[in-house]
């Protein structure tokens, strides 16, 4: 008895610390990027979120929610508290500001960079609950462990990816974590944690109406395969009245939250399921026959009823031009929508649709092991494991239509192959374990011993898993040898005798014991590189190793340390939308427009003003009180993304808005080209002539090593716009219009030349 | 213009000035200014002799006011000849003179002699005067491809309240290059030095201006403000963090700035510009750091050896005139190298002002942090500073650490001297930190136990808490049940190995005794079953297991019997020598049943551990 209780304690404390090095483990793989970079905020939106948070730790939560930054958008400024998702910012505050209460000094950019790797520990111990949920303690450790590295998520939270995706997708895990207990235990306790969790999760990320979709369906598919129950109910109600009142307290969802047609799922469920509760009830104080007249009589009036309500409904959403839908929902649905109709959302690269590799590349082997989880949720299927299957199945098509949601997919298929890993796992080690009779019979004889283990031979049989699964993660000798002692763990006859029927030969669970072990390892090895060279630069710096050494491009920050300092506080600063965030938080510089791209027309203008002929850009900027232009470019170190190649989207948002703006102007053979075959309009825009200036003088041909080609118009003088700064290799290159009196003069120098 | 005007100033004050205010006379004044870099130093050596019938004790130096303002550092030591060692020389008071009857334009300091000069007497000794911001960029702005041009102005003749005797000056400039310069008589112009002189017996206040313009591109780095905080801790290190805001004080740069000239032609097309900046930090200066706000900055060198570390640092861009940038720099160093131990107190001894070389600093702003729990604080500085005193609360204080806030301005290198911050402090306190942490887990271990074994639920009479109460009872008793049965189970197998045995070695009584001890083992068993059964029977959460309970013991039972028919049958057929192939087929039958009837009792185990 006491070797039993003990024993339970030991495996409890053994997958404790199993969770906590998983948690380690999480955090750990993502601190690449600071020890191979620096700790530094990462990319463009991390930059705003950062921005953000300086000012909540400085000015407070009140005027936060009332902040109107006029330093973007300019002249139009924006609402920032009203239109923000605050989660991720009051989180990083609040850890921010629990630590200097503790009087633990850390600066607000520390917090930041390092909230996204403490959020994906957090992330995999809810993996852990949910999974434990769904199928039990092996296949919630492997599933954990399996989502702790998985290169998905490594790549929106490594250390200074300070995205709200970074405890989004915690959230949304642990929403789910306690959607299912509440729907294994039925208690109302968990029920009101979930709305609370579901709050926390719609205060980080507008991918929330995920939850909000998934969970209606997952009832209703409860409903219809009459999986019916009250547990069902007190899961679902709650979650939807309370989650509802909630989400509606978070400023940028207000109203949205009853009004758009992304929340409409949850309330036709939300009516279904009571409906259904009712009939329920009906049923139970009705005689079979009475219930029968009933059901007769409700259904012909109920569909008349229903069939006015959903005509009045569909006229109401009909009204709205777009379905009451916002763009990026739409485009989730109808995959070709932003392409057609809002290019602003097409032209960021993470709305477009993968490829295969990039499955291959961010989920690797876990591709494989989803097919087999999801039969393995068949076997037997409950409630819990139809959510993970349907959770899957959605997963999958909508990360089939944006790169960026291959993030919802991860924990998912964390999930599910963890469930695959696990079964096999059992499977393989019971059949070795039956079919080592030496072992058993000698181990027979000494009674005391093997009586108790008898009971417990289940429960070892998954502790045997978990120490393999962790095992994987860190291939010491020492916890290989404890697997082999625990395979070689008497066991009892009885079992055998019934196993060995199930079992798989001897030799064959081996090998295959062996071979999911490589799999394992190979998803190691595989996360361990993503994490360390794909997701680990900050794109803020770029390195580069050549013959001589590692060499490093520090020119964004060269740039925007030379804005900082050398020019006027107020100086407003025009770039192409994406370098927005950042200006205004390394530069402390207003900016036109930035990456929260709320107004298309604001965008426009400037993409117009980057097509136009340098006169009209210039009027174009001056009337929005542009001092300084910044234009980013890569021709002479080859840096691909920079603004020629994205100027397609500069042309055809601005064409977009304002129709003198044609595209097939600055085509050639349909064809973006900067080099001799260029169009003329083309060779005069802004945009070429801000990227080429005097850049022909570098190597006397003016080879551009992006485009591979020479340009197409060389020697060429700015007369509207004077070169102010230029980083060391190029990358950025900042321009000043030149004032309004020189051209005046310039004018009538003109005239009376005439 | 100003220079003409301002000269013209000084010389009506020469004029109208009272006569010499004693009657001390400098018999020879060589004066040498070094305009190599943006700093100007002025060395003179003067020899002073007492004409007058009293004893003087104090010389009195004279600046004009626009110069005293720029000036940095005074410094005035006994001269001694060449070639002797310097470091032992002590310098001689000077303070700040305030006297009537003088001119009011100008300021004056009075250096205090060893001792005082009688009559006849002559004492020799060096001034060392250095001056910030006294080289004007003329022109104000200049192109990226322009030399910037700087203006210096002083008097040919020592500004003085005594009369000269003899003099003579020389102005050492960065190269050979020079603009334009005031050519008086006796005036030679040599490679990089111009020379005035010699003049000789030149009234009191005697003033002939002269102006330098030359190009100078030397570094013109000036840090408007620079806050240095020194945070020591005792646990062996002493943390310098030094914030720079940092201007090029030339020229102002005007016009485009082309990359491309200044990567093509650095030397031409930048020549204003400085790029980098060069600081000597102590020996074994560690862990160093260059970073501004927006993080790292990636262009900077480390070399280090046993007597320094050289740490060359380049901002983000180069410095054009008038251009600006802020970073940080940090490195840490070992306490044993600057802190010591006298009289029961101790002392912190480190450098005053920036490793940076040749930087000119408008406001220095050190900070001294000592550890939580020092006392008696003060500070001996070689020279005047504001002090003031704070309180910083950094990890896991409570009641934050001292710090000793000394702010100067005008800063130049010669300011680099040790400074002493004396303080008492208890090595006890230094253990207060991690026994605070400690403390803390250990409160947080303990708490989790307390709630771990603590009963936390508000009713102890709600249904639900009863309900839970009952169903851990009916665990306990399914899992000891559980338990007996897996016994049981064993004790069959141990039959089982007895008949194989039996069939080995044809050993009866071996077999019959095993199976005694077996019987009563089992029977043992079931009497300990009885009571768990009825704890199972009258609680009312056992509802649901119970069934599958009773049916599991029943089986377990019918087992038994099987068993024991079964071993019977063996033990029998070997009484009585029946063949082998006999007793099998006796038993056939029996095996199956058994087979079957254990299939189920492990069915039962099975779906009891579900529940």
């Amino acid at each position: 008895m006491t070797n039993n209780s003990l024993r339970n304690a030991f495996g409890g404390v053994l997958s404790f610390f199993i969770l906590l090095l998983i948690g380690v483990l999480a955090f750990s793989i993502r601190l690449f990027s600071v020890i191979k970079y620096e700790s530094v905020i990462h990319e463009f939106d991390p930059y705003f979120n950062y921005r953000v948070t300086q000012f909540l730790t400085k000015k407070g939560i009140y005027e936060f929610w009332n902040w109107f930054d006029d330093r973007t958008w300019y002249p139009l400024g924006r609402v920032i508290g009203g239109t923000v998702y605050p989660g991720l910012t009051l989180t990083a505050g609040t850890i921010w500001w629990l630590l200097n209460s503790l009087n633990i000094p850390l600066s607000v950019e520390t917090v930041c960079v390092f909230t996204a790797p403490i959020f994906s520990a957090f992330a995999s111990w809810a993996t852990y609950l949910l999974t434990k949920e769904v199928k039990g303690a092996g296949a919630g450790l492997t599933a954990a462990a399996l989502l702790a590295m998985v290169p998905s998520y490594i790549s929106r939270s490594v250390a200074g990816s300070y995205d709200n995706e970074a405890v989004a997708i915690f959230a949304l895990i642990f929403t789910f974590y306690l959607y299912i207990k509440t729907l294994n235990t039925g208690s109302l306790f968990y029920a009101t944690l979930n709305s609370i969790a579901y709050f926390y999760m719609v205060c980080s990320w507008g991918g929330y109406t995920f939850i909000i979709n998934l969970i209606p369906m997952h009832v209703l598919l409860c409903i219809v395969t009459g999986r019916y129950s009250s547990r069902l109910y007190i899961a679902y109600a709650p979650l939807v009245v309370l989650g509802t009142l909630l989400a509606a307290l978070v400023p940028v969802v207000g109203f949205n939250a009853v009004m758009t047609s992304e929340h409409f799922a949850s309330f036709l469920v939300f009516i279904v399921i009571h409906v259904v509760a009712f009939v329920y009830y009906i049923k139970g104080i009705l005689s079979p026959k009475m219930f029968k007249v009933a059901v007769t009589l409700v259904i012909s009036v109920g569909l008349v009823v229903c069939c006015a309500v959903i005509a009045i409904l569909i006229a109401l959403v009909a009204s709205s031009p777009t379905k009451g839908w916002s763009g990026r929902s739409l485009s989730l649905l109808d995959p070709t929508y932003a392409s057609k109709y809002i290019p602003i959302i097409a032209s960021v690269s993470e709305h477009q649709p993968p490829t295969w590799p990039s499955y291959f590349m961010d989920i690797n082997v876990l591709a494989f092991l989803v097919p087999a989880g999801i039969i393995a949720c068949f076997l037997p299927l409950s409630d819990a494991s139809s959510f993970v299957v349907l959770y899957i199945v959605t997963s999958v098509y909508f990360s089939g239509v944006m790169v960026r949601l291959m993030l919802v997919l991860a924990p998912a298929a964390c999930i599910t192959s963890g469930i695959a890993l696990s079964q096999a796992f059992d499977v393989f080690t019971r059949s070795i374990k039956y079919q080592l009779p030496g072992v058993s019979s000698t181990n027979e004889l000494d009674a005391g011993e093997t009586s108790s283990t008898t009971a417990e031979a289940q429960n070892d049989a998954v502790k045997t898993e978990k120490t393999e699964e962790t095992s994987k993660d860190r291939p010491s000798r020492k916890s290989k040898k404890k697997e082999k002692v625990q395979v070689e763990k008497p066991s009892t006859k009885a079992k055998a005798e019934k196993k060995r029927l199930l079992a798989l030969p001897l030799e064959a669970s081996v090998i295959s014991l062996l071979l999911l072990i490589m799999l394992g390892a190979f998803y190691v090895v595989h996360c361990v590189w993503a994490a360390a060279e794909a997701y680990s630069a900050p794109s803020i710096v770029l390195t580069s190793h050549s013959h001589d050494g590692l060499h490093v491009f520090d020119d964004f920050r060269e740039a925007y340390g030379w804005l900082r300092h050398n020019t006027d506080v107020d100086d407003k600063v025009a770039s192409w939308w994406d370098y927005g965030y950042q200006t205004t938080a390394m530069a402390n510089r207003t900016v036109i427009v930035d990456n929260n791209t709320w107004n298309n027309t604001h965008i426009a203008t400037v993409g117009t003003a980057m097509s136009s002929p340098e006169k009209a850009a210039w009027e174009i900027f001056h009337s929005l009180d542009v001092k300084y232009v910044l234009v980013v470019f890569g021709g002479l170190v080859g840096y691909p993304s920079d603004d020629i190649n994205k100027f397609l989207w500069m042309v055809r948002i601005g064409g977009g808005v304002f129709p003198h703006i044609k595209e097939p102007d600055y085509l050639r053979d349909g064809q973006y080209r900067i080099d001799s075959q260029a169009t003329s309009t083309m060779l005069n825009c802004l945009m070429y002539k801000l990227s080429y200036y005097r850049f022909v003088e570098t190597d006397g041909k003016g080879f551009d090593r992006v485009r591979r080609t020479e340009i197409g118009k060389k020697y060429f003088k700015l007369t509207h716009f004077e070169e102010v700064f230029t980083t060391h290799h190029w990358m950025v290159r900042i321009y000043k219009l030149k004032p309004p009196k020189n051209r005046i003069r310039g004018k009538t120098k003109k005239s009376k030349s005439l | 213009m100003e220079v003409s005007r301002f000269a013209l100033f000084v010389f009506t004050i020469a004029i109208l000035a009272s006569p010499a205010l004693s009657d001390l006379v400098l018999s020879r004044v060589d004066r040498r200014i070094y305009l190599t870099s943006q700093i100007v130093r002025i060395s003179s050596t003067l020899k002073v002799e007492n004409t007058g019938p009293e004893t003087v004790s104090e010389v009195l130096l004279a600046f004009p006011e626009l110069q005293a303002k720029n000036l940095a550092f005074l410094m005035a030591t006994p001269h001694e000849g060449k070639g002797k060692v310097k470091n032992t020389v002590i310098s001689l008071p000077i303070k700040a003179a305030n006297l009537k009857d003088v001119p009011p334009a100008l300021a004056f300091y009075s250096v205090s002699l060893p001792k005082g000069l009688a009559e006849g007497d002559t004492f020799t000794f060096d001034v060392l005067a250095v001056f910030t911001h006294a080289l004007r960029p003329i022109p104000e702005q200049i192109t990226q491809g322009d030399r910037q041009l700087v203006v210096f102005q002083e008097s040919a003749y020592y500004l003085s309240p005594y009369a000269v005797k003899v003099q003579s000056l020389s102005v050492k400039l960065p190269d050979s290059d020079i603009e334009s310069f005031t050519k008086l008589e006796k005036t030679t112009h040599q490679g990089s030095e111009i020379k005035y002189g010699i003049y000789e017996n030149l009234p009191a206040y005697s003033y002939s201006p002269i102006v330098v313009h030359f190009p100078s591109n030397q570094p013109f780095a000036v840090a408007k403000e620079l806050v240095r905080e020194i945070e020591i801790s005792h646990w062996g290190n002493v943390q310098v963090t030094e914030h720079y805001k940092l201007i090029h004080g030339g020229a102002q740069s005007k016009g485009e700035f082309s990359r491309l000239d200044f990567q093509a032609r650095p030397n031409v097309k930048g020549a204003s510009a400085f790029r980098y900046l060069v600081a000597n930090l102590p020996p074994r200066a560690h862990s160093v750091y260059y970073r501004d706000e927006i993080g790292n900055i990636s262009t900077s060198h480390l070399w280090g050896d046993s007597k320094k570390t050289e740490l060359l640092i380049e901002p983000r861009y180069p410095m054009f005139g008038g251009w600006r940038t802020a970073f940080t720099i940090g490195y840490g160093l070992p306490l044993l190298d600057f802190l010591y131990e006298s009289e029961g107190k101790r002392f912190l001894n480190i450098t005053f002002s920036t490793p940076v070389v040749e930087l000119v600093i408008d406001t220095l702003i050190v900070k001294v942090v000592l550890p939580e729990g020092s006392r008696d604080i003060s500070v001996s500085a070689p020279f005047p500073v504001k002090q003031l005193q704070e309180t910083k609360i950094s990890h896991l204080d409570i009641d934050g650490r001292p710090v000793v806030v000394l702010e100067k301005n005008n800063v130049v290198p010669e300011h680099n001297q040790y400074f002493q911050v004396y303080y008492k402090f208890n090595k006890l306190s230094m253990l207060r930190e991690p026994l605070m942490l400690i403390s803390g887990f250990f409160f947080l271990f303990v708490a989790c136990i307390v709630y771990m074994h603590a009963d936390v639920s508000i009713s102890k009479s709600s249904a639900s808490y009863l309900a839970k109460e009952q169903w851990e009872e009916v665990k306990a008793a399914t899992q000891q049940i559980q338990n007996i049965i897996s016994r049981c189970l064993t004790t069959h197998y141990k039959l089982e190995a007895s008949l194989r045995d039996l069939s080995r070695t044809g050993d009866v009584q071996a077999c019959k005794a095993a199976r005694k001890t077996a019987d009563g083992l089992l029977k043992e068993l079931s009497k300990e079953l009885k009571p768990l059964l009825t704890i199972l029977q009258s609680s009312p959460s056992a509802a649901q297991i119970l069934p599958k309970v009773e049916e599991l013991v029943a089986k377990e039972k019918e087992l038994q019997e099987k068993m024991m028919l079964k071993h019977s049958t063996v033990v029998d057929g070997y009484e009585k020598k029946s063949g082998a192939r006999d007793i099998e087929n006796r038993v056939a039958l029996q095996q199956q049943k058994l087979a079957a009837l254990r299939q189920e009792v492990d069915d039962l185990l099975e779906f009891i551990d579900e529940i």
